[in-house]
């Protein structure tokens, strides 16, 4: 039995998403958390308290709604989870998920970089998965090292039977492994698919142990890969979890040998990129420390379609929307080099400015968008801020006559698939807001289901 | 005619996005028929005065900020007699704080400035973040706009009789009460606006541009011809409404 207060404070909660969910509101994602957050924090500690397995957490700049969905596919098919599946991902949704979700076995909640250090120490997780510091709406985290102490803090006052799950690729994220008996270091072995040198503006190239620069043996996405600083010796740690033999198949999807302690073997996912290899080697080392079997651990990752909004092929009479989410430069360059290998003629670009997407847009100078521009016939630049966009592309060198601004977003999304012929993908790279607007539309024309009705497929 | 670029530490400032300031610059000069040539400038670097028309430095986080700042405070100097030569320089944000006198950390650390500006930096406990408009009179001519994004946590303090680059319309700008943002010695500029800055601000562009041109011909700043600046404008009207509807303050 519940505690009488939290019984009461939970009904409560239940009809307030209830209530929303039947107005049509969205689905009460966040209302019901926010609620109860509001009328007892502690509340999320004493729910979390009641999962007899436990909870675990994730965190990262990039990735963490994908790999939350893979690891639920992963561990929710022998027991029933608590899951904030549509990336609310503050105290409050993570309440709204333990509200929701009546006689839950497992936590599993991806945690907002910035809200770790609360959510670790609310729910005192057993495993806690770390995948990726990158620059990332600085006017709302600060700098990335300010962060990186905060992660510090937060994971050295883990309880020592605990298990991190590092990315060894992030210098900043494998070094908080340092001294911890339980880690689990997963990271990518594959040196073909090495960039040539950092990205523009890299994060983290400095050694975290004495402030020398780097040197990579193969540099993967942004400032992740396999480094060692000649000054002091630190290296890349040994890898627990790896990629290797890795395929990539522009927009159509990966395929590499999933090699883990207990076993090795192919797994292929329709999702693009190397980042997305990270993801489900993210997610297969936490599911390999919750004890999950290499041969199950394979066959359920394998096929795994996509989490909401993140990457979705959408079928649009006889088109294909295929949405690529941008936040941020890494993930943006990361999306863009999924299209190299083709480059699409017709491109719509989507940049709001709220806070979820940043109110600095200036992170779009960052972006490596050049190699690309020659070779797109027309790119249709859209959103609150779509001439500061049209900009970034003309400066970027996108030849004249190529460009169209729409600001309005049904309005290019409808220019976009004007311009693609039948049979084609149009593709899209929204920001956060403006890739809901555009599901918005798509849902409202019957398109694609909405998201509290398990969209993301 | 061939504009010489400095570009300090760019490969430790580089936090905003400081190469679209460089592009602006690279392709408002190219179609005017001038070339850009970009130096990286860095660490332990000789920097010759005479021998650049346009510096350019920009913004990064603290830690690569203390890593530069002894180097940049031993090229104080030379940067004084190129801007005192009439070359033209842009500074943004942390790059800014430390072509001032000094930057005093939260923990009552004391960085050593370059000397350029005058002016000291205080680290305050808050960050100022948000949209920015400024008013400039650079040259006694028109009032002109300026609109970007801040995000800074000093509290830059101008010295007495100090030309400020503009007075804030909106937005906190160097120490969210004075009024005063940036600074201004010569052709050299300071600022914490970026966004990046001039994408949406061109005239500043043509401004530096123009002043570039200047020194490398030995002559007075040439009119530039006009481009069609179309998207600048509607950026520009975007970004200003931003820092309306949004700014720190009044």
């Amino acid at each position: 039995m519940l505690p009488v207060r939290l019984a009461l404070e939970t009904a409560a909660a239940r009809a307030v998403a209830r209530l929303s969910r039947g107005l049509g509101r969205g689905g009460g994602t966040t209302l019901p958390g926010k609620l109860l957050w509001r009328l007892d924090p502690s509340a999320v500690d004493a729910l979390a308290a009641r999962l007899p397995e436990g909870v675990v957490l994730l965190s990262a700049t990039n990735g963490k709604t994908t790999t939350a969905a893979m690891c639920a596919r992963v561990l929710g098919a022998d027991r029933r989870l608590a899951w904030n599946r549509a990336g609310a991902n503050l105290l409050s949704g993570v309440a709204s998920a333990l509200v929701g979700a009546r006689k839950a076995e497992l936590g599993l909640f991806e945690v907002d970089e910035a809200a770790l250090p609360e959510a670790i120490a609310r729910t005192r997780p057993r495993v806690v998965l770390l995948s990726n510091l990158f620059r990332d709406q600085l006017d709302r985290y600060g700098e990335l090292e300010a962060l990186a102490a905060r992660w510090r803090t937060a994971t050295a006052s883990l309880d020592e039977r605990a298990t991190l799950v590092v990315n060894a690729d992030d210098p900043v994220v494998a070094e908080l492994g340092r001294g911890r008996e339980r880690v689990v270091r997963f990271g990518l072995d594959d040196p073909r698919h090495a960039r040539e040198g950092l990205q523009h503006a890299a994060d983290s190239k400095y050694c975290v142990r004495c402030g020398a620069p780097y040197v990579y043996e193969a540099v993967y996405v942004g400032h992740l890969g396999d480094y060692r600083c000649p000054e002091c010796g630190h290296a890349r740690p040994e890898l627990d979890v790896a990629a290797r033999d890795v395929e990539l198949r522009g927009t159509t999807g990966v395929r590499f040998r999933l090699v883990t302690p207990d076993g090795e073997g192919t797994v292929e996912l329709p999702l693009p990129g190397l980042y997305n290899v990270y993801n489900a080697l993210a997610a297969a080392a936490l599911s390999s420390a919750l004890g999950v079997a290499a041969p199950v651990l394979r066959s359920r990752l394998d096929g795994f379609g996509g989490a909401f909004g993140r990457f979705e092929r959408i079928p649009v009479g006889g088109k294909r929307v295929v949405v690529l989410l941008v936040k941020n430069p890494a993930g943006a360059n990361e999306a863009l080099r999924t299209l190299e290998t083709g480059v699409p003629r017709v491109l719509v670009l989507a940049l709001n400015d709220a806070i979820a997407d940043g109110r600095d847009v200036s992170w779009i100078w960052d972006v490596d968008f050049e190699p690309l521009l020659p070779h797109v016939e027309r790119a249709v630049v859209t959103g609150a801020r779509a001439a500061e966009l049209g900009l970034r592309l003309v400066y970027g060198g996108l030849p004249d006559g190529r460009l169209e601004v729409i600001p309005d977003l049904e309005r290019a999304l409808d220019r976009g698939l004007e311009l693609t012929e039948a049979g084609d993908d149009l593709v899209v790279l929204p920001t956060y807001t403006a890739m809901l607007a555009l599901r918005g539309v798509l849902t409202a024309r019957g398109h694609v289901a909405p998201y509290w009705e398990g969209g993301g497929r | 005619m061939r504009i010489r670029v400095g570009h300090l530490y760019p490969e430790y400032l580089n936090i905003y996005a400081d190469r679209g300031n460089i592009a602006v610059l690279a392709r408002r000069a190219a179609l005017r028929g001038h070339e850009l040539s970009v130096r990286a400038i860095s660490r332990g670097d000789e920097l010759r005065p005479g021998e650049l028309d346009l510096l350019y430095i920009g913004g990064g986080q603290d830690r690569e900020q203390a890593l530069v700042a002894p180097d940049l405070a031993e090229k104080g100097p030379a940067l004084a007699e190129a801007v005192a030569g009439g070359a033209a320089l842009l500074a943004v944000c942390g790059g800014y704080q430390l072509l001032g006198r000094s930057y005093r950390g939260q923990d009552g650390s004391l960085m050593p400035g370059a000397g350029l500006f005058p002016l000291e930096t205080v680290a305050g406990e808050t960050r100022m973040i948000g949209d920015v408009l400024l008013e400039c009179r650079l040259d006694g001519g028109e009032p002109r706009q300026l609109a970007g994004f801040e995000n800074h946590a000093g509290r830059t303090l101008l010295d007495e009789g100090a030309q400020p680059l503009g007075r804030v319309l909106y937005g906190f700008g160097n120490d969210g009460v004075s009024g005063f943002e940036g600074c201004r010695v010569g052709a050299a500029i300071g600022t914490y606006l970026h966004g990046p800055l001039l994408p949406r601000n061109p005239w500043l562009a043509d401004w530096l541009l123009a002043r570039a041109l200047a020194h490398a011909s030995g002559g007075p700043p040439p009119a530039l011809e006009p481009l069609d600046d179309t998207l600048e404008r509607e950026a520009f009207r975007v970004a200003a409404s931003r820092a309306r509807e949004r700014g720190g303050r009044r």
